[in-house]
This record gives C-alpha cells, structure tokens and sequence, in this order.
C-alpha cells in the first residue's frame, strides 16, 4: 500500500513538478490554463459591457484595418470593430457550448451509470444504439439537422450535445463498470438500495473526476464543431456572431493577413489549449488525491 | 549427492570461510517520503547477519518493514523509499556502496528474489523455460544447454510433475503451486549466494502450500542455499527457518532461533503474535464467548435459513435450463437461529457464490432458498425490504467494501435511515452504539475510509451490517485480509455479538482453523458440491471426507519438523483407475483421492449419505474404510483438529 502511494504520488508529480522542489497543488502549466479560462470567463459575462463600441455598428471607415489606438484588433470586412466583435461572441460561442457540453455529459453520464448497474440487455441495447450514433460522422450529422430544421440557437445545442454525447457515455460506461464491481455499490445492492440511490451516491462520487477531465474535453470538441458549422455558415446567424462566424465572415480578408480573421481563429484556439491545459490540472489533482 | 556434484556445489561451499557469516546488515535505515514531503523513518536501526546454509525469517504484520528489509538486500527500495543508513554486505560485497550497474549485475546472478505472486512475476507471452534461464544467459554465467540441462533438474529436484517437458509450457497452462515452484528455479538457476523469498506461498490454497513448502524445503536442504524467508505465517516459518527475526514498525522486536522464538518468545509482542496464531488459544478465548451450546429449540419451527437443492453458475443454460458452467450443484443446507455454519473451501470451489446466491446477488438456476420457511426470491428485484434487512453480507475486503466517498457516520447512517427510518438524535444515539459495540471510538464518525486501519475498516464493515439488525450475517472471508492478531479481535467481537444479539452466520473461508474456532456446523465445498457437512464435534476426529482429510491434514501447525512428518498431498501414489464416465455427477475429488476405488468411483457419481457419528458426506467408502485409511492425525500441541 505505501508502495502503491509512493508511485502513485511520484508519478502525478513528476511530469511538472522537480523532485527536488516543495509540491505544488497545481503546476505552472494548469495556472496558465486556470488563467485564459478564466479570462474567457470573465468575458462572457462582462464582455459586452466593456466593449468599446457596438458589435452591430459600422464604426471604421476602411475595411481589415490594422491595429490602432481606436480600433485595438483592427476593423471587419463591414468596418465594424473587432474587439467588440469578438467580445460579444465570446458569449455565443461559450454559452452555446457550455449548454451543449453540459447536456451531452449529464446525459450520457446517466445513461452510463444506469447501463453499466442494471448490465445484460439494458445495457447491451443503450450501448450498441449509441455506437449507431457514433459511426456518423459528427460533421455531417449536423449539417443534415441544420439543412432538415433549419439553423436556431437552440438547434446547435441539441445537435451539437447529441454528437458528444455517446463519447461522453463510452468513457463514462468504462468507469461505472469498474465502480460497479466495487463491493460498496454490491453491499448497496444487498441492501435493496435503488437504482437512483446507487447510481448518484454510491457511484456517482466515486466516478467524477475523470468524468469532469471527460467535459472539459468534450467543451472543447463542441466549440470547435459550433465554429466548424459557424465557419461553413450554418451555425450562428448574422448579425450574431460566434467566433466561428467571425472566422467565415473575414475570410475574403485572409489573403492580405487581416487580423479580422486571425483574432477570432486566436481566440479559439486559446480557449482551447486553456481548457486543455486546466484538464491536465484535474487529473494531476486527482492523481495525487488518491 | 549426483545432484550437488552437477552443481559443483560441494567444493566450492567448502572452500570459502564458515567463520564469516555471509550477510551483514547493520543499523539499517530506509526513509520513505509522506504525501506532504515529509520523511518518515520506515525501518529503524535494523541489524543481523545470515550464516552460509542458514535460512533466515522475517516475521511480522502489514507495514511492519520486512518486505522493504528484504528488498534492500537486493540494494533495491522500492519508489518514494530509499536506504538512508547502514551497512549492507553480502560475502564481500558492499551493497549500500554498489552503483546502479554493479547491482545490476548482482541481481538475479549473486542474490536472487522470489516473489508473493508468481503469475504476476510471469510474462503470459513466453515459454517457461525461456524465463528460467533468462538470468543465466543474461549474466553469462553458461550457455544456453547447459542452461537448459540444469533448469531440468532444478524442476526434477522441485517435484513438477514432466520435469523434462515443463519448460516448453505457458504460464497458463501450470497451476498456481507449480508457477510458484517454476519462479524457484529460476530463482535458483544461477547459483545465487542468497535467496530471497518474499511470502512465496501466502497466495496459494493451503493443499497446494504444503507441495510447495515441501520441494522448497528439499531444494534448500540439498543446494545448501542460504535464504531469507519472508513471510506474517508463523507456522510456515516453523517449516522452513532455521532463525527468526521479529519485527513491528520497522524495529527489531526479537532475534533468535526458530524454536525459542515459537515456544518460549521473550518479547511481549512475540508472544501475543504466537497466543493470536496459535488454534487452541483462539479457540479456546471465542469458544468462551460463545454461548454455552443454545439448544436447538424444541418447537419445530422452521430453520432461520434453509437451502435445498440450489443450483447456480454462468454461461448458455443447456436442454434443461441449467448453466452450461456450474458453479454451485446441489447444494443443501439449514442454518438454526443463533448458530454459525462455516463454509470451507479452496478458491474456486464456489464459497463467494453461495453467498451471493443467499444474498440475492446472483440468480441461482435450481432449488429454493427459504428464510423462516418464507421462500426468498431468487433476485434482487422480488425481495422485500424487509428479507433485505434480516440477511447482510459483510464482504472480504474492507477496503473495497466502504465507499471511498462517504464518511463513516455516512455509511452507517444509512442502513438505519433506509430500514428503520431513524433520523436525529436517534440516528446518533444509535450510530454511537454501533460503534460501542464493534469497538471503536466515536471520533471515527467524521473520517473517511481511507483514513482508518484495515481492522478497523473491517468493524465499520461488521457495525453496517449490524445496524440493519439482521438475523443472518453472511461473513464472506471477513478475517483473511486483516494480520493474525487483527483477525484474531474480529473473531472475538463475532463470537461475543452472536451472544449478545442472537444472530446467526454464515461463516465463509478458506482457513480451517479460524472455521473451527467460531462454527457449529462445516461444510466442506470442492468444486461446487458439498463433500461433507458436520457438526463442529464430529470434525475432530476420523473418519472424514478424503479431501476434508487433505484440507485439515494440510494445515501447517506450529511445530519445526511438521513437515517432515505429516502426509499431506503428492506423498502417495494415487491408486489407478480406468477410464473416468462422463458424467458431470461423478465425484469431482478423483483425480487427487488417495482412496479411490477403481471401478466404482470413476462410473457411479457417488450417494450422499449420513455418517454414523453425525453429519453428511458424499463419498462411496464407509465410514469404517475411511477411519482405517485416515490415522488420527498428528497430535501437535494446538493444533487437536
């Protein structure tokens, strides 16, 4: 057991932190990835309010202008200013994701839980129907409900957490198996515990470290297929704008390095190595938890 | 003596001084690190030597730093520990002085290890005899069939059975005794000034620990190897140790031969470790707990528990519904109100099942499970809250047993809110009885599992299923995790429970003498069947079921020559027989019974029938040519089975 410990905890630190050095909680890496998420965060919600001008107003009299003292990240293909621009979509683009992830995740961890407790045909049709649903390609899923329904806010939620959700189900299922077969939940079931009662207390608890590593994953796959469809012009309509509009609508101005195009593809390639980075921090943590 | 000779042995070992001995260790120290950073002092100023020729025993529980002190002799700590003092020489190498490189040439060639678990310590993708002379092709030490020849007659001189053609096998494809004897050859392929084995038989069922103790011994004696045994067995030790060093916390406790140290320890801790494993004390300290023989009552009520005809396993059911692999087969059993019913058995013969079985876990395909004359649903789903509450499981490992997650007031809350709707004061009163009665302080209500010592996570295990107040306890090898003086408490606490509050268990394990210190009643289950099944009484003499026989002959008593003198399994030729009838109902124990009958037992599946001094057995010999076959056993002090 103290040899088990000692491993354990040797291996989490090592690939950070120096033997030598006192242990950190966290590691450098997971502080950055904490700050840009947080800062992402934090624009979200104030983002519109300190935005130097209105995100829908021509305020620039030349086009993919470069930075400048009024327009900090230049100006759109339209003239309008991209700080704004992107600090408006910072909202769509993670409060579309966010909901999506969540409801992928949640779903999926239920299913999961339920599947691997009751096990035999329940769990054999749930998971062969999921797998149905993972051998489409999660692209094309989603321009078919897009083309079928037609391009709403609420339709990108639901498509988009009906792609992830049997992912997040396949690493939630592995997990609950493993639990499953822990002694705890068995003397759970020989007390005539119910389903609920096993599948939020006993299992649930014991499961949900590497299932939040799994969500913020999985945010950052949604983000990435919200801007892919925002990109082919399917997701967020105009005047809204996610950071994948962003992208499609400036692309004219990719030729001549328009930061009008850069900035938003910037913007989500930080949220997400951020994400990532801060992924690595969960299961450090949990890691030298255990 | 060919044998030496091949192994150039006997020169060589003459040669070299005898005055010095061959290991010297001297105020060793190994520090391992906290999760905090903090050292922690693991073995404290520990000091011996080893004489050529001369087996020595490290002894003690869990933690108490034997492992690591062996492993330091290889110049090894494990990660996160490391040796921080003291001198370690071996003939006339400086262990703590060597460098990487030198240890490695050292290891597996100068001093060799023998591991707890041989089917872990194995690579499932090579041959066996690949493995073995491995070491010896490594060190260059011969070449490959000089190699080969010697491994052959290591696995000759190790009793396997083909010792020539063994090594071409898979590790699958031996058995757990053999692949343990297997990791002895290779152990012992280079000549090796020191061996090290690190409880090599601590995995093993007991009829098949005796085989190994037995070729080990030999092997030992005839080589002349020196050895260092570790082990928590006392009785094992007795076997094989010329010397013991007893150790607690990381400290030396008493050093001294193996017969001083087991008949007239000096040290306080000794002595409670010889009082906690010795049979008869234990049995005598619960018997006395026990109440004095309840009378069965008079009243022809029905038995608390009864078991008819149960039949479970797994796999396709064949034309007449029945799992293709059984796992349970006609299983038979009454449990009365206050009685304990022990149920013995080598891993794999169905023990664990039988428990589930009753607890509504697994789906039995055949027969009937009666709870006061009340048919119990074969499932979880059509039994009531109520036949839930009266039968609790208490699972084997207390580690995995308890929840991680919840607090200990957490896991015993909830029985007492999930059955009998406490909440408030009276839930903390009641919670603070509980753990009144398994003995343990309050201020555990607040911890986590993880927090808490093995034996103490096994009283919160027994206080959860308590606070359901059941009638029947099914103990799943409750004690076989916890060391000898831990286990010894928890029988104890059992015993006085069962006294206390009236409740009745079913006794689950595979040690016979922890079986016979607490039942009424044993069942003996080999592959799935009842062998026999006897009051406590009747099991203390002859005639028994052959392999009851094997099992209690099998058990190592406390006593340095023991194996020398006891039969055990492998002593005698195996009567011949004709081919065996196919069908599933022929006695499973064939193959290994000394006291088959040809003609009989390999064509007609044997009758259950009552035995004259009381109980069952499933056997065509009579009572009288088993009593003639089976000479009362030895008759060693503690150990009266």
């Amino acid at each position: 057991m103290k040899a088990l410990n000692d491993s354990a905890s040797g291996q989490a630190a090592s690939p950070k932190v120096p033997a030598t050095g006192r242990r950190r909680r966290h590691s450098t890496m997971a502080w950055i990835g904490m700050g840009i998420v947080g800062f992402w965060l934090l624009m979200a919600i104030i983002g519109p309010s300190i935005a130097p001008y209105d995100a829908t107003a021509i305020v620039d009299t030349d086009v993919f202008s470069g930075m400048s003292r009024k327009f900090l990240l230049g100006s759109d293909y339209l003239g309008r200013d991209m700080v704004s621009r992107i600090l408006f979509g910072t909202r769509a683009t993670i409060g579309l994701a966010l909901a999506a992830t969540l409801m992928a995740s949640i779903t999926g961890t239920a299913l999961a839980l339920f599947a691997a407790l009751s096990g035999g045909w329940r769990d054999a049709l749930i998971s062969r129907a999921l797998d149905a649903l993972i051998s489409i390609p999660s692209k094309m899923f989603a321009l078919m409900m897009v083309a079928t329904f037609g391009s709403s806010m609420t339709l990108l939620v639901v498509t988009a957490a009906i792609t992830y959700m049997p992912g997040a189900y396949r690493i939630a299922r592995s997990l609950a198996v493993n639990v499953q077969a822990m002694e705890y939940v068995q003397a759970a079931r020989a007390r005539g515990e119910g389903v609920w009662y096993i599948m939020t207390v006993e299992m649930l608890p014991n499961m949900i470290r590497p299932v939040l590593a799994d969500f913020g994953l999985r945010f950052v796959y949604v983000v990435l297929l919200l801007s892919g469809l925002s990109f082919l012009s399917l997701g967020v309509q105009p005047p809204d704008a996610d950071w994948g509009s962003l992208v499609r609508e400036n692309i004219s101005g990719l030729g001549e390095g328009a930061l009008a195009v850069i900035m938003p593809a910037l913007a989500i390639a930080s949220l997400t190595i951020g994400v990532n980075l801060l992924i690595d921090n969960l299961r450090g943590k949990r890691a030298a938890k255990e | 003596m060919q044998f030496d000779q091949f192994l150039g042995k006997t020169a060589a070992a003459a040669a070299t001084g005898q005055g010095q001995p061959l290991v010297q260790v001297t105020g060793l120290r190994v520090n391992a690190r906290k999760d905090d950073g903090s050292p922690v002092e693991i073995v404290k100023d520990v000091s011996f030597n080893v004489a050529r020729g001369e087996v020595l025993a490290l002894i003690g529980e869990s933690g108490s730093g034997k492992t690591t002190i062996a492993l330091s002799l290889l110049g090894y700590a494990r990660a996160g520990c490391h040796i921080a003092g003291g001198e370690i020489r071996i003939g006339q190498r400086q262990i703590d002085r060597m460098d990487e490189k030198a240890l490695l040439a050292m290891r597996g060639h100068h001093v060799a290890y023998i591991a707890q678990s041989a089917a872990a310590a194995f690579n499932p993708a090579r041959t066996l005899m690949d493995q073995v002379i491995e070491s010896a092709l490594q060190h260059r030490v011969m070449d490959r069939a000089t190699a080969t020849r010697k491994a052959v007659e290591l696995f000759r001189a190790l009793a396997l059975p083909n010792p020539d053609q063994i090594g071409q096998r898979y590790p699958h494809q031996v058995s757990g005794g053999q692949l343990q004897r297997v990791m002895a050859a290779m152990a012992l392929i280079t000549d090796p000034e020191l061996v090290i084995l690190d409880e090599p038989t601590t995995a093993l069922d007991v009829t098949t620990q005796i085989e190994v103790l037995r070729a080990f011994k030999n092997v030992v004696k005839e080589l002349g190897t020196t050895a260092v045994y570790v082990s928590h067995d006392l009785a094992v030790v007795a076997q094989m140790a010329d010397r013991i060093i007893v150790l607690r916390d990381g400290a030396v406790r008493e050093i001294g031969q193996t017969g001083q140290v087991l008949h007239a320890p000096t040290d306080s801790y000794t002595q409670s470790l010889v009082a906690a494993a010795s049979p008869a004390e234990r049995m005598a300290q619960v018997r006395e707990a026990l109440p004095a023989d309840t009378p069965a009552p008079a009243e022809a009520k029905a038995p608390l528990l009864r078991i008819s005809g149960l039949i479970a396993g797994y796999g396709a059911p064949d034309r007449l519904g029945l799992p293709g692999v059984r796992i349970l087969d006609d299983i038979n059993l009454t449990i009365e109100r206050g009685r304990t019913v022990g149920i013995i058995g080598e891993s794999g013969s169905g023990k664990t099942t039988l428990a589930r079985a009753v607890a509504g876990m697994i789906a039995p395909a055949r027969g009937s499970i009666q709870l006061d004359g009340e048919n119990l649903s074969p499932t979880l789903e059509g039994r009531s809250r109520e036949q839930f509450r009266r039968v609790q499981i208490v699972f084997q490992n207390a580690d995995t047993a308890l929840n991680p997650a919840h607090s200990i007031g957490r896991i015993l809350n909830r029985p007492l809110a999930f059955y009998h709707g406490l909440k408030g004061e009276a839930m903390r009163r009641r919670t603070a009885e509980l753990l009144d009665l398994v003995r343990l302080p309050s201020s555990v209500i607040d911890r986590l599992p993880a927090e808490l010592s093995g034996g103490q996570k096994q009283r919160v295990n027994l206080a959860r299923a308590l606070a359901a107040k059941p009638d029947l306890i099914l103990c799943d090898e409750v004690t076989s995790a916890l060391d000898t003086v831990v286990a010894a408490a928890i029988l104890e606490l059992l015993a006085e429970l069962r006294r206390e509050l009236q409740v009745s268990y079913m006794f689950i394990s595979h040690d016979i003498s922890t079986v016979r210190a607490i039942c009424d009643d044993i069942v003996v289950l080999y592959a799935g069947r009842m062998v026999a099944n006897r009051p406590r009484e009747a099991m203390m003499a002859p005639p028994y079921h052959p392999y009851s026989h094997l099992l209690l002959s099998s058990v190592p008593a406390m006593q340095q020559g023991w194996l020398e003198q006891v039969g055990g399994a492998g002593q005698r030729a195996l009567p011949p027989i004709g081919p065996v009838d196919a069908s599933p109902d022929i006695c499973a124990f064939l193959p290994r019974c000394a006291l088959r009958v040809d003609g009989v037992c390999n064509v007609v599946p044997p009758r259950r029938r009552n035995m004259e001094h009381g109980g069952e057995i499933l056997c065509h010999r009579s009572d009288s040519e088993l009593q003639q076959a089976q000479a009362p056993l030895l008759p060693v002090e503690g150990v009266t089975i």
